[in-house]
This record gives C-alpha cells, structure tokens and sequence, in this order.
C-alpha cells in the first residue's frame, strides 16, 4: 500500500528520519555486531588482550552441559508458563464473555496485573513462599512438605512459574475476551439450535473459530518467557539454586557479569539472536494474515 | 450468550470473583506488610489485616531509606522512574512519528532500505545485546546518566509501525486539499496530521510508561550510584542482604509505591491502554 500525493522534498525526509536512524545504529546495529564480532574473539584474564579464536568459543558453549541444562529450563519454564497462563486466562475469559452484568468491572479487576514490573511480581511472590517467614510457605511446612525454593531446585521453579504465570494472566486474558466477543453469535445460536450443550459448543464452534488468538498469544506468551521473566527469576532464585532456574538469557547475563566470559556471553547471545528472528519470522508469517480481532 | 441459567451464572461469577482473588493476593499481602513493623513481618505470623505502622512505614521508605541496605530515600527513586518512563514514552513518540511521516508521505531514494533498518530491530531486544550496548554506552560515558537510561530503550519499530499503520489510514484528500490550500511538509504535519495523530499517540504513550517504568535489566547494568536507582532496583537492593535482616515492610511499601503510578495508568485509561496494547503487538 502506498500513497498516490506526496511531497517531493530531498532533504526534509532524510532529516525526518535522522534521529531514529542514529539511535538505532548506535544502540542496535553497533552493540548487535560487536556481539557478533566479540564471538569470535577471547580475551585474557584481564581483558586488556583478545584474539581471534574462531568458532572456539561455540564449540566450547556447545561442549558445556550448563548450557544443554540452561535449553532445556528455558524449554520446561516457556511449556509450563505458556500452557498454565492460556489455559488459566480462557477459563476466566469465556466466563467473562457470558453477557454478565458486572463483565466491564470484572475486566478491569482482572487486568491490572500487567502493569505490575516483573520484578516487583518476582519479590511479591517470593514474600508469600519465603521458607521462614512466608504468609503460604508455613502452611506447606505445616503439612509435613520441606517447602524451601532456596534449597530445592523444583521448588525453585515452581516459584518462577507461578509468578510469571500471575503476571502473564492479564494480557491473555485481555486477548482472548477480545477474540471471543468477536465470534458472531449468530455461530453459537446455530449451534444451539442444532442441540449442541454448552460443552460442546465450545470445543466445537468456540474454540476452532479461537485457533488464530490462541496461536498468537502462544508465540507471544513464548516470546515474554524468553525476555521479559528475567526481572522474575532474578528477584526470586537468581537462576539458582544451582542453576535450577537459569534460562538462556539469564546466563548470558550471568556469564557475561559473574563470569567476565564475554566470549562465551556473546556466543550466547548471537544464539539467542537467531532464535528470536526465527520467533519473529513465525510471528509475522502465521500471525499477521490470520488473527482477526 | 443462548441460554440463561441462574446456575451457569453462578458459576461464571464464582471462578471470576476466585480469580479476582487470584490475582490480587499478592498485592494485598505486600498492602498489609507495609503497614506491621519489621518484628511482626519477619516473624512469620504476620496478621491478614492492617497494621498500625503505615505512616511510619511509608515516611520511612520514601524520605529516610533503608538502614542497613542502599540507603536510597525512594522519593528520589521515584523521581529517576518517572524521568526515565516519561523519557522513554516521549523520546519513542517523537522519533518515530517523524520517522513514519518520512516514510509514508516523501518519495526519496533509499526509502524502504530505510524502513528496513528500523523494522529489524524487531528482533534484537535489549537482552541479547546487553554488553556489547553497555560498553557503548559506557564509551559515550552516559553511565548513571538520564540519557543512558532512556537512549537505548527508545529506538524500536513498534513505535514507527503503528504510526506508520494509522497515517496510511488517513485519506489522501486531506493533503491534498491542504497542498491546494498551499500547505508544506511543516504545515501538514502540525495542522492536519498531528491532531489526528492524538489517539494514537496517547495509546502508545500509555504503553510506552508501563515499559520504561517496569524496566530491570537495563537499569541494573548502567546504574552504578544509588543516587540513580529507580524503584524497581531499588526493591531488589533492599532485600539483597540475608533474609533475617532484611527490612521487608520497608520493601513492600517501597513495592506499592512502585506499582502504583503504572497500575493508575491501566485503571484509569483503560480504553487507551487496551488499544495501545492491541495496536503495538499486531
């Protein structure tokens, strides 16, 4: 799609276009091709001298088990993030899309959690299961279960989990409310009519004609697991206890600072590249032609 | 929906009003935390209601600090989140909306090549490229700067698609009656595009505060003083000491206060902040 009347200045659109260009090169190109460069580089201890070490440092990230480990946690965490958060906000939105009087006051009620930082989500959670003095980790200790996400590492998980599924609520729910109001009724009265029960007509009509938000928001829910939990983990567990919790990103960070392995942290993050551009690629390819909202 | 049942009512109210629950729990505890003095917090028997220390609590948190970690009072926390927020929010409104205009209104060469280099930084969000932008931004010495914190969060494409998206939605009749009327570039833009321009500037303005607001990673890299902390740092700090010691009423007023401004602006401008959210993530 274009425009059919323009202006013909020559200048004027290259001056328009100068302040995002710069930021963008500065802060995006520039620091992005240094990752690249410097992944191919080791510096010594000091990190006064580098070389140029060639694909040495992937074949040292490919050879560490911490690193299969930290795919592998990336992979539970974004499943059961993902899974718990849709599931959980289309019950709550198909309840919410049933022509309840107090529907508008139960959205707002429902959606302020996303405004909450991910971080300030992690410490509230953390509060209520800490071992010794949280308001739900006593009533666990009291069953005779030795919770302690410090020291057990499913424990640990369980915790990012749960914080990151409570953040994650909202924007789904808010998604799939939208997706479903825009199913016509006129879908479900047919359904209805034909003697399809309310069970039936969802699985049946609902939640195919669903399938578009429901794509998206996983990619999307996929996407917040990968960047956006790394305030959660690091105010929960800091990818402890002993790694139990760090995902991919969280070790670029760890490498890079606790470490001072740049090499290695920016193999890592030329990884992590590749994987976001192909989310993104899947993202633009399916999603855009098909959700409807 | 088809049929009305009391009972499929009832239920549809008891899972909400459980999930209504659910979801502000946790922020009810942090609520009554912030309000008991530190013996009763850290004893692990903490009462569901309120307590009597609030005004004690919150004057503390806000103008004193914290005794034994970062002594940061958050009253200046809160200056620094809100600079960086309303930076972050009007810096990316301003760079991309004549980004956009450039793209969508001028023939020049080298105009989608342009397009391009804005779209692909899609793909690169800030954490995956945080050392390599923390030495430059260590090299351009805008360490524990405002610019520091904001400049490198601002440059993205969600802000240029969207407005992109909506100036192709305006009808080419408006320029050119304004051309006939004998209107330039300047003239167009601030008469006739920018006003339409407000809804979605607001939305994504909205948008945009959450993000800078809620930002972690970022400003615990290039912040290094305590004097430039912004509040969600400045949670974290408090609590980096054993949990024995640490001042947890303190923190959780600190937590309130830092949820507070972002979760006004969802209540409050629901309708802009649910397009801003629809529009920025298609």
């Amino acid at each position: 799609m274009e425009k059919s009347t323009v202006f013909n200045n020559r200048l004027l659109p290259y001056l328009l276009l100068l302040p995002q260009l710069v930021i963008t090169v500065v802060f995006f190109y520039w620091p992005a091709s240094q990752a690249i460069w410097q992944s191919f580089l080791r510096e010594d201890a000091f990190g006064l001298v580098s070389e140029y070490v060639g694909l040495e440092n992937y074949q040292a990230l490919f050879a560490q088990p911490e690193y299969y480990r930290s795919m592998l946690t990336t992979v539970i965490f974004s499943t059961l993030v993902a899974a718990l958060s849709l599931s959980i906000a289309l019950l709550f939105a198909t309840q919410a899309d049933k022509n309840l009087k107090a529907a508008s006051a139960y959205k707002t009620l429902m959606i302020w959690p996303y405004a909450v930082a991910p971080a300030v989500a992690g410490v509230l959670w953390f509060f209520m299961f800490q071992p010794s003095l949280g308001m739900l980790a006593r009533p666990l200790r009291g069953m005779g279960l030795d919770w302690n996400p410090l020291l057990n590492e499913n424990h640990a998980m369980m915790l990012v989990v749960m914080a990151s599924v409570w953040k994650q609520i909202s924007y789904n729910f808010l998604f799939f409310l939208a997706g479903l109001q825009s199913i016509p009724k006129s879908v479900i009265e047919a359904g209805a009519i034909d003697g399809a029960g309310p069970m039936r007509r969802f699985w049946t009509i609902i939640f195919p004609l669903l399938s578009p938000t429901t794509f998206f928001l996983l990619v999307v829910n996929v996407v917040y697991v990968f960047f956006d939990t790394f305030g959660i983990i690091d105010a929960v567990t800091g990818g402890g206890p002993a790694g139990a919790t760090t995902t991919m990103v969280y070790k670029v960070y760890a490498d890079g600072r606790l470490g001072g392995d740049l090499g290695g942290s920016a193999a890592q993050s030329v990884v992590l590249m590749v994987i976001v551009i192909a989310l993104t690629a899947i993202q633009f390819r399916y999603v855009e032609r098909k959700v409807q909202y | 929906m088809v049929e009305h049942r009391p009972l499929t009512d009832f239920i549809a109210y008891a899972i909400l009003t459980l999930g209504v629950f659910i979801v502000a729990f946790p922020v009810y505890l942090a609520l009554i935390a912030s309000t008991h003095d530190a013996a009763t917090v850290v004893g692990g028997h903490m009462p569901a209601t309120p307590g009597t220390q609030t005004l004690e609590n919150y004057y503390r948190a806000i103008f004193v600090g914290g005794a034994r970690t970062s002594r940061e009072p958050v009253a200046n926390m809160l200056i620094n989140s809100f600079v960086s927020a309303i930076g972050i929010a009007v810096g990316k409104i301003f760079i991309s909306i004549l980004s956009a205009y450039a793209v969508v209104y001028f023939r020049f060469p080298f105009r989608k090549t342009a397009f391009w280099i804005i779209f692909i930084t899609l793909m690169l969000p800030v954490e995956v490229r945080i050392y390599p932008t923390y030495k430059v931004v260590a090299d351009l010495r805008m360490l524990d700067t405002y610019a520091g914190l904001i400049l490198p969060l601002i440059a993205s494409a969600t802000g240029t698609l969207l407005f992109r998206q909506f100036f192709m939605t305006v009808p080419d009749e408006l320029l050119e009656a304004s051309r006939i009327d004998g209107a330039g570039p300047f003239r167009f833009f601030w008469d006739t595009l920018l006003p339409l321009s407000v809804t979605t500037m607001a939305a994504l303005f909205v948008i945009q505060f959450i993000y800078g607001w809620n930002q972690y990673l970022w400003p615990l890299l290039i912040t290094t003083q305590d004097s430039m902390q912004t509040i969600v740092i400045g949670i974290k700090k408090m609590l980096a000491t054993t949990d024995e010691l640490a001042e947890w009423q303190l923190a959780m007023a600190t937590a309130v206060l830092a949820m507070l401004p972002p979760v006004a602006v969802v209540i409050f401008m629901q309708r802009l902040f649910v397009r801003g959210l629809v529009q920025t993530e298609k």
